[in-house]
């Protein structure tokens, strides 16, 4: 091995530790946020945590002091039940204080239980409604690049049961009609809506398939597989929007993946967990990331 | 009845009579009046223009630039101009993306299509945000006579409860013109009821500016009172023309271009006389004009009789604009009689 092989391993082990830590971090502070009301969409939050370190801790171009800074990239929530995911994620990216996630849902606080622009500094849109995300974030592509900023990137993180929503598909050929290359959908593939299994509820797949007949560029990654989901999001910014192909990366992810106590539990969309049980969680979670990084 | 003679009766019921087609025009119609001088797409002008000056302003619709006057924006500034598609709910989240990267959208589509298909989006991805959305509607209330499809006889009913929403109900070419720039400037959502096409233009002969928020009294009068927003307006000064001139009544005309937020102040003192008073708007007469302004009474404790003219609560026919206006009650002539009526 070279010299620059060598430092360039050294650079990606370091790189790779950094988002593991952030992960880590962000799993935590959602275990908190459910404690604080001993109940909400745990699981998805649990799932999702190593794409959202991956895109706030390594890619996501903002300032941490000045979460309207004109140059930024955009991330859209429209998954808004996920926002304890996103406060956590926000928290590890310095733009939130960490303290504040102890007042999630609670009467006053910044962070309501489903996000929302106007509450939270770092949130883009109003989510909560499923299926507006992706077509406001083809607006913000559209926009961005008239105004000459296509190089700034447009997020938007949506979930498998909003794939049952017609609007999205709009967005989705509206996208490619538009050779929207600053637009990047990341869609978390956890099998599980209010109804039951996605499969029984109103089928998906194949969803490779789906989005590359629409126009887009697909990666399907395993959405708990950090060094898959940076390969996947270096292909993404290294294209940009040279190519004019919006891209989507699948993950599949494992809901309360993390934390085996509660990944057992048959109603994970939404999880309601006894109080003795938020320690033993814990506990879980970092026994689990310490093996993992020793 | 048995099906036996319900199929009997089918079978022997005789063809309906052969009548006389009157031509529908289908989907457009004029709603000028004889003598009414009007204004080629006035929506489409004043916003290219507006665009000339503020290069933040673009444009976009859902499959109908020409029948929203979209197009003389689209000509004018190609660059800035955004077919979305026949996908109004693409379209409204997209308007809302661009304010919120620094943009002032207008977007086109069809009343009907605005709001009961794309009502979720402009509320929660326009409104709660407070983003600078233009929506431009056209073929609000009865202006075509292509069936309920395309009749948007409850589109301020549906967005009155949307808050922070702005909506204008303009009478003519000149109320459209100022709305323009009127709704860019305001900083959340706007709805505009768009007259397009060739529009009437009458506010121009009185003393009378646009004004956001505003009612107006267009044309004073003694003898009897309208409150009326929309084309209604259009028809209530030419039946104010004939009202005095053939009967020697003197209507008085109180214009509410802007329904909300509703200007209570100057229309409940124009309806706390002893005059006759009507609503007249080209909207159900359930959760548009009427409803606002006797709201407006109740909460003043102000006891006064208010004659509702406007749309049935129904399904309103198909058929001739024309037609339909004189079976419906918004033709001119209806309002003359309305008012002599009331005097009687």
């Amino acid at each position: 091995m070279t010299t620059v092989e060598q430092t360039r391993t050294t650079i990606e082990r370091e790189r790779h530790a950094r988002v593991a830590e952030a992960a880590y971090e962000i799993r935590m502070g959602v275990l908190e946020q459910g404690e604080a009301q001993g109940e909400g969409y745990v699981g998805q939050a649990l799932g999702i945590a190593d794409v959202l370190a991956a895109v706030y801790c390594d890619k996501l171009r903002h300032r941490a002091d000045d979460p309207e800074w004109e140059g930024r990239d955009r991330f859209l929530l429209s998954i808004g039940h996920y926002a304890l995911a996103s406060y956590a994620a926000l928290a590890a990216a310095g733009v939130i204080p960490r303290e504040e996630l102890q007042t999630y849902a609670a009467d006053g606080s910044r962070l309501p239980m489903s996000g929302m622009k106007s509450y939270t500094p770092g949130m883009e849109i109003s989510g909560g409604s499923l299926g507006h995300g992706l077509g406001q974030a083809v607006g913000m592509a559209l926009g961005l690049r008239l105004q000459g900023r296509e190089g700034q990137l447009v997020y938007n993180l949506l979930s498998d049961g909003e794939l049952n929503e017609g609007s999205t598909w709009e967005a989705a050929m509206s996208a490619s009609h538009w050779q929207l290359g600053n637009l990047v959908a990341l869609v978390d593939l956890n099998g599980l809506q209010a109804d039951g299994r996605t499969d029984d509820v109103l089928r998906l797949e194949p969803q490779e398939e789906r989005w590359a007949s629409f126009g887009w560029d697909v990666q399907r990654v395993d959405g708990n597989d950090l060094e898959a989901v940076l390969a996947a999001l270096d292909h993404v910014t290294e294209t940009g929007a040279a190519q004019g192909v919006p891209k989507v990366i699948l993950c599949d992810t494992r809901l309360a993946k993390g934390v085996p106590v509660l990944e057992a539990k048959d109603k994970l969309h939404f999880l309601r967990v006894a109080a003795e049980e938020w320690p033993i969680a814990k506990e879980q979670l970092t026994a689990g990331h310490r093996e993992a990084q020793s | 009845m048995t099906a036996t003679t319900t199929t009997a009766d089918a079978t022997t019921s005789a063809a309906p009579e052969a009548v006389p087609v009157k031509r529908s025009a289908a989907m457009i119609a004029s709603i000028a009046d004889p003598g009414v001088p009007t204004t080629s797409a006035p929506f489409g002008h004043a916003l290219a223009a507006l665009g000339e000056r503020d290069q933040r302003v673009v444009g976009l619709t859902a499959d109908l630039s020409k029948y929203t006057d979209m197009h003389v924006f689209a000509a004018a500034h190609p660059e800035r101009y955004f077919e979305m598609g026949m996908a109004e709910q693409l379209m409204v989240g997209a308007a809302a993306g661009m304010a919120a990267v620094g943009l002032v959208p207008f977007a086109t589509t069809y009343s009907v299509f605005a709001t009961r298909r794309a009502y979720d989006f402009l509320c929660l991805d326009a409104a709660e945000p407070r983003l600078n959305v233009n929506i431009v509607a056209a073929l609000p209330g009865l202006t075509t006579g292509y069936g309920p499809s395309h009749q948007a006889t409850e589109d301020v009913a549906i967005l009155r409860g949307m808050p922070d929403l702005t909506i204008f109900d303009p009478a003519d070419a000149v109320d459209v013109e100022a709305i323009v720039p009127a709704a860019a400037a305001i900083e959340g959502p706007t709805y505009t009821r768009l007259l397009r096409g060739q529009v009437p233009r009458i506010l121009d002969r009185y003393d009378y500016t646009f004004e956001v928020g505003k009612a107006k009294v267009v044309r004073p009068g003694d003898d009897a009172v309208i409150v009326s927003s929309g084309l209604m307006t259009m028809r209530a000064l030419l039946a104010a023309d004939t009202l005095s001139a053939d009967h020697g009544v003197e209507l008085s005309v109180v214009h509410c271009a802007t329904l909300k937020p509703f200007d209570e102040a100057t229309v409940v003192a124009q309806l706390d006389t002893d005059r006759p008073a009507f609503t007249a708007e080209n909207h159900t007469v359930v959760g548009g004009l009427f409803e606002t302004v006797a709201g407006a009474l109740v909460r003043r404790g102000i006891a006064k009789q208010v004659n509702p003219i406007g749309l049935p609560d129904e399904f309103l026919d198909a058929g001739a604009l024309p037609t339909l206006h004189d079976k419906y009650g918004l033709s001119t002539q209806s309002l003359v009689d309305r008012v002599l009526g009331a005097l009687r």
